[in-house]
């Protein structure tokens, strides 16, 4: 029997999973989530492989789904500084690099941007020659400068020649320097691929520290033979190699992971998926067993970016959230005890009446003592359960996209305080492990490749340029580490660019596949 | 006389974006290259259409092509001043404001770039009241107001300077030239004087824009309803609220022609609505019957937030509002319904104003 593991960091705990090569789940665990992050996941994988006697050696897989990226950004703490280049003057000159990043953010990687010629149009003509000489100059300047390179050339998703030559001239002056090109990293919509490069490329030392402790712990603990992968923030995998040069692919992977472990332990490839904590509860949707999209812009540490990132409601409403009467009113939240919710619900003998004592008072839920909460009166636990149901109800009609009543997939510690009844649902799921459904999420990831580019159907149709798309998006999928018999489409999208004749057409597609 | 600051530049985006009606892009770019302006050349005034003396030159400032090429190729920031400048040497007479042409995410941004560049006045006037695709599809053009001369420039440094024998020539040989010069080029266009603005301009559109926009922040920032507030700040009504079900998109002539089919929620639940688009929204129908058509205003706004989703943006299980405001009585004119009823976009509608199809 082999086995993988799944560890995945959260805001209140890290948790860690042993699932054999059936998918089956052998161990799981919970740890606090420390400062550093890096401890807590020491810890995780320390215990689960404590409690369970499975053989190291047979351990092949280790995912992990971490903040580092995202605190590093937050904190402004440990980014590279950065040398930014832009191809494409005359063209944006009008809005320089970094022009709308909060301050400490540019200092912290360094206000150094460069602007020279070259770039294309929207049909692939170039905007003007690449300027080799003028890049040779910065590369000479930036020497000992800087520790990484983001380069951004104006169309650069349409043809990414002008990056990769630029790429090619860095390296000959400047070495083995991390370079992060843009056409690798986003899609159309220069100002938001361009902060997503320059904060990848910032990432690059992150992601090696991160990627190395990892694997420097997994090594402590004897899993040698494991092949080790992050997850990314569109429940997929990236192998370490492909983590360190796309290191900002890893924000935001925590819903992701909830979500696509919903759907593994319901068994449902279309179904909405509650994710209650202690504070705040998410909603999404998994569609073909991946988490819909949002298509609105991302902000991360305050800048603005072009990531698709879950689409999720969230709803101040978990586990912890406290109840009280206010002018003969019963009110919801939007405060919560959180983590504190073992000393201080009434439930477990503290004073504060929370979400979870209601659902005990009712008899929808065990937890704790049934016998601390027989004294709050049963009308108010009623009107108190009646309005968290109407924020659940509000927010489950929000997310759903069809009118039939659809199945219900409920996870995470605070579930317990939602009801049978909901409207619009065809069916609550309450599978078993549903609190690590996020270690699970991580442990079961597959690996996927994206295209995002213009085509011009002046010169092919729009099938031609669908599967040109598609075998584009198929061989990225199998370059991040796809078995290429399991790779399928699962996402395809494509937008006509509006005022302008010529039918160019926008398309977007995603494959994905089991790991090799 | 008002100024226009930073705080007013980002409520007249979110309004002017909404009055786009589905088109006019995203004003992201746009709105950066007007803070810049305004943070390098103090604020820019706003002035009433009436203190513009009868013999001023006016012109209005504009993007032309696809505002997807222009967050991509940003511009260099030059293009619109050759432009501008050329038109005044062609015309040998000092320009005194400059306009806006339509109310839209990008086309109200750039005129303020210019106004504070430049410092000149802006007027609070333009020629739409909304957004619309083509360049005769103006008020200006409904009173005889010639497109030309006008003059495209580009990033490159290309500029070209048209005369034209009417508004449609302007409206086919601009469009091609577009393509050609990359997709995205600035314009100065519709030179007029004084006289003619005060006949031929939709009135107060930039101080309309800004109030949708204050309107909508106020009432996030305050916790309130934000639809509520676009509502009494638009006078406008509600037609549907629902969730995308489906969006078909199809390019025909260059102009990218689809429909989003909503099914409706709250108290729309079982109900749906097809809107019609060709860039921006033309027809609106509930349960099969018409409750809005072009040139009244058909808004699609986040059903959470009230922010205006451009036709470009529609995705599949979006939450929207859909909302319909009347359109200026000089496009309800025999001769404004000829040039932008739904008849000239294709269909068999007559047009209705939405005050009448909304009524009760």
């Amino acid at each position: 029997m082999e086995y993988r593991i799944g560890i995945d960091v959260g805001g209140t705990n890290t948790d860690a999973v042993l699932v054999n090569e059936k998918m089956e789940l052998v161990e799981n665990i919970k740890v606090p989530t420390t400062k550093d992050v890096s401890s807590g996941i020491f810890e995780a994988l320390h215990q689960v492989l404590a409690k369970s006697n499975v053989d190291r050696k047979k351990i092949k897989y280790a995912m992990l789904g971490t903040t580092h990226a995202t605190n590093a950004i937050v904190e402004r703490k440990r980014l590279c500084k950065t040398a930014i280049i832009r191809i494409g003057r005359p063209a944006t000159e009008a809005i320089a690099p970094l022009v709308a990043w909060p301050k400490d953010l540019v200092e912290a990687v360094g206000n150094h941007y460069y602007l020279i010629a070259g770039g294309n149009e929207f049909d692939g003509r170039e905007i003007s020659p690449l300027d080799e000489d003028e890049l040779r100059k910065i590369a000479q300047e930036i020497k000992g400068k800087v520790e990484s390179v983001a380069v951004v050339s104006v169309f650069s998703p349409v043809s990414s020649k002008h990056e990769l030559r630029a790429k090619e001239i860095l390296q000959e002056v400047l070495g083995e320097i991390p370079i992060s090109l843009s056409h690798e990293i986003g899609s159309i919509g220069l100002i938001e691929r361009e902060n997503a490069t320059v904060l990848n490329a910032a990432l690059v030392e992150v992601a090696r520290t991160t990627a190395n402790g990892f694997k420097d712990a997994l090594a402590r603990e004897g899993v040698t033979d494991a092949k080790v992968f992050l997850c990314q923030n569109d429940g997929t995998l990236m192998s370490i190699d492909y983590a360190m040069r796309y290191p900002i692919l890893t924000i935001a992977c925590g819903p992701t992971n909830s979500i696509r472990g919903a759907a593994f332990l319901s068994n449902l490839e279309n179904a909405m998926v509650l994710d209650v904590g202690g504070t705040t509860s998410d909603i999404g949707i998994i569609s073909q067993g991946f988490p819909r999209e949002s298509s609105i812009a991302v902000e991360i540490g305050g800048v603005r970016t072009n990531f698709r990132m879950p689409d999720l409601i969230s709803i101040g409403l978990g586990g912890g959230t406290i109840i009280r009467e206010e002018n003969g009113e019963v009110k919801v939240g939007p405060d919560s005890v959180g983590y504190r919710i073992t000393e201080e619900a009434l439930v477990f003998g503290g004073k504060t009446v929370t979400a979870t004592d209601i659902a005990v008072r009712l008899g929808l839920a065990e937890v704790g003592s049934k016998e601390k909460v027989k004294d709050l009166p049963l009308e108010f636990a009623q009107k108190a359960y009646a309005k968290m149901q109407e924020m659940i109800d509000e927010a489950i009609d929000k997310i759903k996209t069809s009118k039939e009543p659809q199945p219900l997939v409920l996870v995470g510690g605070g579930s317990i305080i939602v009801g049978e009844k909901i409207s619009g649902v065809s069916q609550v799921i309450r599978p078993n492990n549903f609190g690590v459904a996020n270690a699970l999420g991580a442990a079961i990831a597959q690996v996927s490749g994206e295209v995002d580019r213009i085509y011009s159907l002046s010169e092919m149709t729009r099938e031609e340029a669908l599967t040109d798309a598609k075998q584009l998006a198929v061989n990225e999928a199998i370059k991040a580490g796809a078995n290429p018999e399991t790779v399928n489409i699962v996402y395809v999208e494509d937008i006509p660019l509006a005022y302008l004749p010529g039918n160019a057409v926008r398309i977007r597609v995603k494959a994905a596949g089991d790991l090799i | 006389m008002a100024k226009i600051d930073v705080q007013m530049v980002e409520d007249i985006a979110v309004g002017a974006a909404l009055l786009g009606t589905g088109g006019g892009g995203d004003p992201y770019v746009g709105k950066l290259m007007a803070i810049q302006a305004l943070e390098k050349n103090g604020p820019v005034e706003l002035i009433d259409v009436d203190d513009v003396p009868d013999d001023a030159l006016i012109v209005p400032a504009a993007m032309m092509g696809a505002p997807t090429v222009l967050v991509e190729k940003i511009p260099s920031g030059k293009e619109i001043f050759k432009a501008f400048d050329s038109l005044q040497n062609y015309l040998g007479k000092e320009i005194y404001a400059v306009i806006p042409i339509e109310a839209g995410g990008l086309n109200s941004m750039i005129p303020i770039t210019v106004a504070a560049e430049k410092k000149l006045p802006l007027v609070d006037v333009d020629g739409m009241g909304r957004a619309f695709p083509e360049l005769q599809m103006v008020t200006f053009h409904l009173y005889g107001v010639s497109a030309t001369p006008m003059v495209l420039a580009d990033e490159k440094g290309n500029s070209l300077l048209l005369n034209t024998i009417n508004n449609f020539w302007t409206e086919n040989l601009a469009r091609n030239a577009t393509v050609v010069m990359g997709g995205s080029v600035m314009i100065a266009i519709y030179p007029m004087y004084g006289r003619d603005l005060k006949k031929a301009g939709i009135r107060n559109i930039i101080s309309y824009s800004a109030k949708i926009g204050r309107a909508i922040r106020e009432a996030r920032k305050n916790g309130d309803d934000p639809l509520d507030a676009l509502l009494k700040a638009t006078g406008g009504y509600t037609l549907f609220k629902g969730k995308i079900s489906d969006v078909q998109r199809r390019t025909t002539g260059g102009f990218v022609r689809g429909e989003a089919h909503i099914d409706g929620i709250d108290q729309y639940k079982g109900e749906t609505m097809i809107v019609d688009f060709q860039n921006e929204n033309l027809i609106a129908r509930r349960n099969g019957k018409v409750v809005a058509t072009v040139p009244d205003l058909i808004c699609t706004v986040d059903a959470h937030t009230a922010l205006p989703i451009t036709t470009e943006g529609l995705r599949y299980g979006q939450r929207v509002f859909i909302l319909g405001i009347p359109c200026d009585e000089k496009w309800r004119s025999a001769k404004g319904i000829e040039t932008v009823g739904p008849r000239y976009f294709g269909y068999d509608v007559d047009y209705v104003p939405v005050e009448e199809l909304n009524k009760g």
